[in-house]
């Protein structure tokens, strides 16, 4: 097996007091899909924030298809454009139309000249089919919209890996499958991707591996199968059945205990 | 706005609440009218148009109150709001630096500035400067005054604009931006300034119009003949002709300016307000 596309070791992240990693260690190979579930405040998202170093590691490695991020000396705007990210919010810019956000991170970032930066723009934006809002401005988008907007810009920087923080949880749950279609889309083409998620059938029938991440430490890491299907431990099973069914969890399961009642 | 009656609540007096409303409205009438029928009868409209409307004194302030007092009014603006746009942007830049030292400078520079009245500021660029540098002109004469002593003052509010503006920016931009390979330098001018320039506009030209009305403290400064500006003008020809009708000339020619300004930051007002919905 070739090196890894994504290799974080013994990654440890602080805010403040608060330790929000623990001790990562996860290898992502090339073509991989993989998904990073796990409950809200389990650092999965910071994870994935400091593989492009939008966070800064307190402690440990991250190397992306050989390099060292986390090195002191590395430039980090070379390697960032070799990583391609998408948000909850989109983030588009909303001063400039779709193709605008498509074209001027090509020709700021790459020098690509005026004519090749849109015809790789309307490529991409064939590609997530949304060829005929080419004028647009964002806010006239749908989210659904717009988070496809978003995978094309990252996506005409020609990235060698996709990084997806949890992109469909800020739409309306009818824009979810238009999204994922594009995603799935680009896991069948080979793209590197690691994506955190709370669609379970995303993760069950897209990733190749799905990773459990619980109090800032990776609890289990396996083929969607086992690991959704049939999770070898309690935590994993615990935040499965409220996902799945989260009308059915008690109340004392969610309330933290109050010292001054009793 | 709901005009039901609510039937719930006890009546406290026999009137239903639209005659009160209708009361209370028609009170608020009579007011107006008997201040202007006052107004009316006890002005002396012969002495008030003597003062005010002196036809042949208008005509004899035209051209030169546009052509020279005018036209020094926006040069003083438009000079003291460039070298005010240019200290602000520097200043913003100083108070959202990692640099210890630059924020305090700047936080410093702003407080002086915005707590002293421009007058204060003027007196001190036109007089106190050239006694405590003997020797030392200030380059372009009374224009060159009037620029620092204005772009002083409207940096340090500029200065608080820009500030807001590119922290009204959500973080999400920059963060987008850094992810796709700009740099932070690159991202600020590409990305997020052009983003800031938006939010900003109304305020910016709230404060141009701000300069605008300031620059009469030229006043103070003593100008030249061919340096005076409106309030300076108005005001000579006023005492030289005992008449206030250049000063409401004078008056009138901001207004000229001013309102449209002002109704021009209210459309850039619903314009942004409906972009950022």
């Amino acid at each position: 097996m070739s090196t890894p596309e994504i290799q974080v070791k013994d990654l440890h992240k602080s805010f403040g007091d608060n330790e929000v990693l623990r001790g990562i260690d996860l290898e992502v190979g090339q073509g991989e899909v993989v998904c990073v579930i796990g409950p809200s405040g389990s650092g999965k998202s910071t994870l994935l924030r400091c593989v492009n170093l939008l966070e800064e590691p307190s402690k440990g490695q991250v190397f992306v298809g050989g390099t060292e991020v986390t090195h002191a000396d590395v430039d980090i705007d070379a390697v960032r454009r070799r990583i391609g990210m998408v948000f909850q919010q989109f983030n588009l810019f909303p001063h400039l139309s779709v193709t605008g956000n498509l074209t001027l991170p090509q020709r700021r970032v790459l020098g690509r000249d005026k004519a090749e930066a849109a015809r790789i723009a309307a490529e991409n934006l064939d590609r997530v089919g949304l060829a005929e809002k080419a004028d647009a401005y964002p806010a006239s988008l749908s989210g659904g919209q717009q988070q496809r907007v978003a995978i094309a810009r990252a996506l005409a920087m020609g990235p060698d890996v996709m990084l997806f923080d949890e992109p469909t949880s800020a739409l309306d749950p009818e824009l979810v499958g238009e999204v994922l279609a594009v995603m799935r889309m680009l896991a069948d083409e080979g793209m590197t991707m690691m994506v955190v998620t709370h669609e379970m059938s995303f993760a069950r029938e897209v990733a190749d591996r799905v990773v459990f991440m619980d109090g800032g430490v990776i609890v289990e890491d396996g083929a969607p199968a086992q690991v959704i299907g049939n999770p070898a431990h309690e935590r994993t099973r615990h935040f499965l059945s409220r996902l799945l069914d989260p009308a059915m969890a008690d109340v004392e399961d969610r309330t933290p205990e109050r010292p001054d009642q009793e | 706005m709901s005009d039901a009656d609510t039937p719930l609540q006890p009546r406290r007096s026999g009137l239903s609440r639209r005659q009160k409303r209708s009361i209370s409205r028609g009170v608020q009438y009579a007011v107006f009218v008997a201040v202007v029928i006052a107004f009316a009868v006890t002005a002396d409209w012969g002495r008030l148009q003597n003062q005010f409307f002196q036809w042949d004194l208008v005509k004899q302030m035209f051209p030169e109150v546009i052509t020279l007092a005018l036209k020094n009014t926006v040069l003083y603006t438009t000079f003291g709001f460039v070298v005010g746009l240019a200290l602000g942007i520097v200043v913003a830049l100083m108070r959202l630096s990692s640099v210890g030292p630059y924020r305090w400078a700047a936080g410093i520079y702003i407080e002086v500035f915005r707590g002293l009245p421009a007058l204060t500021i003027f007196i001190f660029v036109g007089v106190a400067v050239p006694l405590a540098f003997p020797g030392t002109a200030i380059p372009g004469g009374t224009y060159g005054k009037v620029a620092i002593a204005l772009g002083l003052v409207g940096a340090a509010y500029m200065a608080e604009t820009f500030r807001a503006g590119i922290q009204a920016v959500p973080k999400g931009q920059m963060e987008a931006a850094r992810s796709l390979g700009f740099s932070h330098a690159r991202a600020m001018v590409s990305i997020i300034v052009p983003q800031a320039f938006r939010i900003i506009l109304p305020p910016l030209t709230n404060e141009l119009v701000t300069l605008f009305k300031d620059s009469s403290l030229v006043l103070f400064l003593g100008v030249t003949l061919e340096e005076r500006e409106l309030s300076k003008y108005g005001r000579d020809l006023a005492s030289t002709t005992a008449n206030s009708t250049p000063i409401l000339v004078a008056g009138l020619c901001y207004l000229l300016v001013t309102v449209p300004l002002g109704y021009l930051v209210r459309r850039l007002e619903t314009k942004t307000g409906e972009a950022t919905k």
